[in-house]
């Protein structure tokens, strides 16, 4: 059984391997950069989901997340790792290497920070239900970027530049494939079905002997482990961060991804994801052509629409192998 | 199943149908700009976009370059910096436009300079004025000065023409241009003699202003330079009236709009900014811009449109020098370029690919904004 895993873990990093390969020499840049865009929101997406969806909590707060792990990794990769690699003075294939090596680090040096912060947060604050757990977490999504405003050292209102770009397609799609399996196992093992029974009912999860507050906590913890894991993804892609990125409506972005998916649709978010992200640039050559701001109407209009001819979402709480039901594994 | 099969067929077949139709005309140089047309500060965007559109208009109304029409494509950033990134990928990657426009923000510069300096495409901002923008590579060029300058104009002002020996710093601490000005002012104003007694902050968005105020006119200053934007310098200015201080307010570009004086009311009189120009010059370059301007849109231009118009105005004489328009030919044309007569002051480019300009000194006086003094650099 073990040995299957690692097998199927193998296959799927041949293929992105392979993808990155074909796709950096093939597709248009600015479809690439789509590409990479619709990755990082799945990741946004498919994380908040674990809090908004399965554990019933109401999160806004997410963006802040995002921003530690995009400026911590940022910090690593510029102050330490980035001036390491050119001092060894390797040959470039090491160089290559070293690089995505020491990405992978800050990469989870950012994660690991944003959990240590969602453990910081989660822990008072997860005892408050509803609407004033939204509002906590809205106001530490503040918080933290006002911080970052006032820290020069990592750029401040200024922003940060000169980030190494070491993002490409195959990290973003791995994480990608990571959280969305993670999500997927989560959903049917015994951690996940304690989120579920939260959801549904706390007082009865409760009496049915589930440590309410510690499952919460660590749904926090995994959810803001992979914005970490995101906002990385993105500094490195991007090559610059600026503290306006990470307001409060980059987490109703987010928040429109898994409630347009479908609340716990895991397969939802990620198509919510693409849906959000394809659809405003899908739109853009409307607006070169008609010179006026259809874009941002035209969205939101469509958005509307769906919310209320479909109120739960696209998927609901299903996943895409119940509506296709030919995508779905045979069942052993 | 079947229909979302047929719709999949379609919008692929439609997207590989746009792709093919793309022709490449000759006879068309394609230019790229980004803006914020939309968004909180979307003025700043539509005043650029306006003066560039004058630019190329009355240069295609004259028949182009070398018989080569110019084509604007704009796109809209939105404000946001994530955005400005995609669309300038948009602009040189899908678009194949020559060089590119944009943008006022220097935020919004910084997360778009990388990628034209990656794909070695000329961009040219027309007033970022923060230093890092042009740091970024020798594609990277800017028609305005920057904020040291800004800074040290408003510093000299203060000491010599103020007589100033006392000064407060009141600063937006969210906003990189308030505080790469105030940096710059401190330490101009320091090393000329002059003592910055309180230097305190505010974040954009405050109504409030009380507090600092208070702390200021304690301190008996001469002046209060307040590096911000129109709405909460008009909103200080106001205050500072109301809790009697007398020191006049100084500050930056960043005044520059009508609804400073509607917020402010009278209370902003005797107060000094500097700008990058006043349609009030008596120089024959502006008063003509003001006119044409004003014949097309039927207002008078701020400065945005100003130096929009001029950042235009400078890639056109690039692109006549060039034979065949390259992106190459046109950065080696654009840091040739010296003492180039633009409506917003001379221009010449810097080994820093920064324009080397004069600012002028504005006062506020019964609402309206009168030319003092142009400095040069």
């Amino acid at each position: 059984m073990v040995k299957k895993e690692i097998y199927l873990f193998g296959t799927v990093i041949a293929i992105l391997m392979f993808s990155q390969w074909i796709i950096s020499k093939t597709l248009n840049p600015y479809l690439f950069m789509i590409l990479m865009y619709c990755g990082i929101n799945i990741i946004l997406g498919v994380s908040l989901n674990i809090i908004n969806g399965l554990t019933g909590q109401f999160s806004i707060g997410h963006a802040g997340f995002m921003a530690i792990g995009g400026y911590v990794s940022a910090a690593f990769s510029f102050y330490f790792f980035a001036p390491w690699i050119s001092a060894m003075g390797l040959p470039f294939w090491l160089q290559t290497v070293g690089a995505h090596f020491f990405f992978l680090i800050s990469l989870f040096l950012g994660g690991l920070t944003a959990a240590g912060f969602g453990y910081v947060v989660g822990l008072p604050s997860l005892h408050l239900r509803g609407d004033y757990l939204g509002i906590v977490t809205l106001g530490f999504g503040e918080i933290i970027r006002v911080l970052i405003l006032n820290l020069d050292v990592i750029g401040g209102a200024r922003g940060f530049t000169g980030i190494p770009s070491w993002s490409n397609f195959f990290w973003v799609y791995f994480f990608v494939v990571c959280v969305v399996l993670l999500s997927f196992r989560l959903v049917r093992s015994y951690h996940g079905r304690a989120l579920l029974a939260i959801r549904e009912n706390e007082i009865a999860a409760e009496a049915m002997g589930i440590n309410i507050t510690a499952y919460k906590v660590k749904a926090f913890m995994l959810s803001s482990f992979f914005a970490g894991i995101a906002g990385g993804l993105f500094a490195h892609y991007i090559g610059y961060l600026n503290p306006s990125s990470f307001t409060f409506i980059k987490s109703f972005e987010a928040i429109v991804i898994v409630v347009l998916g479908g609340m716990g649709s895991i397969s939802g978010a990620v198509l919510a994801a693409l849906i959000t992200t394809i659809l405003p640039e899908a739109l853009r050559p409307l607006q070169e052509v008609t010179r006026l701001d259809f874009r941002m109407v035209i969205y939101p209009l469509l958005l509307l629409t769906l919310m209320l001819t479909r109120p739960q979402g696209i998927l609901g709480t299903k996943e895409i192998g119940d509506v296709l039901p030919f995508l779905k594994r045979k069942s052993r | 199943m079947k229909t979302l099969n047929k719709m999949f067929l379609v919008i692929f077949a439609l997207t590989f149908f746009v792709m093919c139709t793309k022709q490449e005309d000759k006879n068309i140089l394609k230019i790229g700009e980004f803006g914020s047309l939309t968004g909180s500060e979307a003025t700043f965007g539509v005043s650029t976009h306006e003066g560039i559109m004058l630019a190329i208009d009355e240069l295609n109304a004259a028949g182009g370059i070398q018989g080569k029409k110019l084509k604007i494509i704009t796109v809209d950033d939105q404000g946001k910096a994530e955005e400005a990134a995609t669309a300038v990928t948009k602009l040189i990657t899908s678009d194949g436009v020559i060089a590119i426009l944009g943008e006022v923000a220097s935020s919004r510069s910084l997360a778009a300079a990388p990628i034209a300096q990656r794909y070695q495409i000329p961009m040219i901002s027309p007033s970022s004025t923060n230093p890092k923008v042009t740091q970024v590579g020798d594609y990277i060029f800017r028609t305005c000065f920057i904020d040291p300058f800004q800074g040290k104009v408003m510093a000299n002002f203060a000491i010599h023409k103020l007589k100033a020996k006392r000064v407060a710093i009141l600063r937006d601490v969210k906003s990189d241009y308030s505080v790469g000005l105030a940096e710059f002012f401190k330490k101009t104003f320091e090393e000329n003699g002059g003592k910055i007694v309180s230097d305190i902050s505010y974040t954009g968005g405050d109504v409030e202003f009380k507090a600092q105020l208070t702390t200021i006119r304690s301190k008996k200053v001469d002046a209060i330079f307040v590096p911000g934007y129109y709405t909460e310098v008009g909103l200080i200015a106001r205050q500072a009236k109301e809790l009697g201080i007398k020191a006049p307010l100084l500050g930056g570009d960043g005044w520059d709009s009508e609804r400073l004086t509607e917020i402010a009311g009278n209370a902003l009189d005797n107060s000094y900014f500097s700008n990058h120009y006043s349609p009030e010059s008596t120089d024959p370059k502006v008063i003509d811009f003001v006119s044409r301007y004003k014949k097309v849109y039927g207002k008078i231009p701020d400065g945005l449109a100003a130096m929009g118009y001029d950042a235009a105005l400078i890639l056109i004489e690039a692109l006549k020098q060039t034979k065949n328009q390259t992106p190459q030919e046109i950065r080696a044309a654009l840091a040739n370029i010296k003492n180039f007569q633009a409506v917003t002051g001379n221009i010449s480019f810097n080994d820093q690919r920064d324009a080397e300009k004069a600012a002028v000194v504005i006062v506020v006086k019964n609402k309206k904004f009168s030319f003092i003094e142009t400095v040069h650099p």
